[in-house]
């Protein structure tokens, strides 16, 4: 059962807030480390789990990361924010991970082939905005968690760093050791195919009990 | 600028992004009033961006947070821990140095070593501040610049009380001052003679023992 606590990191104060605990740590206060990225943890746990796809090598990568974090938090430099520091730091262990496990080689075979040709989209049905409150939806949220799992890794990559952990083009495409162009081109077919993915997923009535209008789709 | 649907699918995502020329921006803008399968694609890709990008999107295993924060905790601990057995044991072994430091220390300022030359003389007159020089293969200290120095590459300045306590002697030529104000009386002709051969020998010895 996943946990529903949730904890945003936005504002001017906690930004104020992030820094000074950084100070501390980097002084030696170990101690509140946790603290620190305890905003993170669920951004840290996607990011190793996109890259994965299994979720105890995932748990295991996040926690390797949190503690690399920490040996080299007086490395950290206030150029970079601190989230993509330990985004990056977790990409790079998660993709270690996988090397070890020797699934890189093949992977990236797929990786060629699949870049070649464009994405066309399938489905052109009537779509309008799907309110937001339908991830408060547990089924909601596992039929978007399936689809994007059914994504080629490359593609599943490039849009958990740009679309779910915010990096930017640039850190997305530093933390994955890929081009820019090869970013926005997957990151164009991953938005593509998700949205095929959950217009059949309509058709079948994921989304059934939300209140949207006869003879239109929620997207 | 006019577009087509496939030029318009090439570049929604850096649409999305706001990655395009302003000029093609209005074209696409145009595109999608017109366009009813574009205006689909854009919202259905619109609406993706939106649903991932919600921090409710992104779970964790259940007490994934909790063995997180155990781990850190312990890892903290680990390295806490460790300093302190280090610590524990810097305490005693930092005092035992500092006692045998000390006790050398003041052997070695209360025992000076013999004199280098059997012919030099205590320098009494010698003020104990003056920055002197000493070469590593000769027997006694000069004022900077002496003539007499000998092995100048291996020269080392410090202070005269330093050279004495090593052992080093004046120099009777540029400490000549020194010494006769000290002694009340002037250098023998036979002493500076003697002392003279005697650094002779020593630049001999040197340069001997530099060309082995």
């Amino acid at each position: 059962m996943a946990e529903a606590n949730v904890v945003y990191n936005t504002g001017v104060g906690d930004t104020m807030r992030e820094q000074d605990l950084i100070a501390r740590v980097q002084r030696g206060d170990s101690g509140l480390f946790y603290e620190l990225v305890r905003p993170y943890e669920r951004r840290v746990y996607a990011a190793a789990l996109s890259i994965l796809r299994n979720e105890s090598d995932a748990e295991d990568v996040a926690q390797e990361a949190m503690l690399k974090a920490l040996s080299n938090i007086r490395q950290f430099r206030a150029e970079a924010r601190f989230s993509t520091w330990l985004i990056q730091i977790t990409v790079n262990e998660a993709l270690m991970r996988r090397r070890r496990e020797r699934t890189a080689k093949m992977e990236a075979i797929d990786d060629h082939r699949d870049e070649d040709g464009e994405y066309a989209p399938r489905d052109f049905a009537d779509w309008r905005e799907i309110p937001s409150e339908a991830l408060e939806r547990k089924e909601v949220r596992q039929k978007l968690a399936q689809a994007l799992a059914s994504l080629d890794r490359k593609y599943r990559e490039v849009f958990v760093l740009r679309d779910m952990e915010h990096l930017n083009i640039q850190e997305t495409a530093d933390a994955l050791g890929i081009s820019i162009a090869s970013v926005k081109t997957r990151l164009l077919r991953a938005r593509l195919m998700l949205r095929d993915l959950l217009s059949g997923g309509w058709q079948q009535g994921w989304f059934s009990r939300l209140p949207f209008q006869k003879g239109t789709k929620p997207w | 600028m006019v577009v087509q649907c496939e030029q318009v699918w090439r570049e929604i995502s850096n649409y999305l992004e706001e990655e395009v020329h302003v000029d093609l921006r209005a074209a696409m803008d145009d595109h999608f009033r017109a366009c009813a399968r574009c205006r689909s694609v854009l919202e259905g890709t619109r609406n993706v961006v939106r649903l991932y990008g919600d921090e409710r999107m992104i779970e964790v295993p259940s007490g994934f947070s909790r063995r997180l924060e155990t781990r850190l905790a312990r890892e903290v601990r680990a390295a806490n821990g460790g300093w302190r057995v280090w610590s524990a044991w810097l305490v005693p072994v930092a005092a035992l140095l500092l006692i045998g430091g000390g006790f050398r220390v003041a052997n070695s300022l209360s025992v000076p070593h013999p004199l280098l030359s059997e012919h030099a003389q205590p320098a009494h007159g010698v003020p104990p501040e003056l920055i002197v020089v000493v070469s590593a293969d000769a027997k006694e200290f000069h004022v900077p610049g002496c003539p007499f120095i000998h092995n100048k590459d291996k020269e080392r300045t410090m202070s005269a009380k330093e050279a004495m306590h090593e052992g080093y002697v004046p120099c009777v030529r540029c400490m000549r001052k020194y010494l006769e104000t000290a002694s009340a009386r002037p250098i023998s002709l036979e002493l500076e003679a003697e002392l003279y051969i005697e650094s002779e020998l020593d630049d001999h010895q040197v340069q001997a023992h530099a060309g082995q």
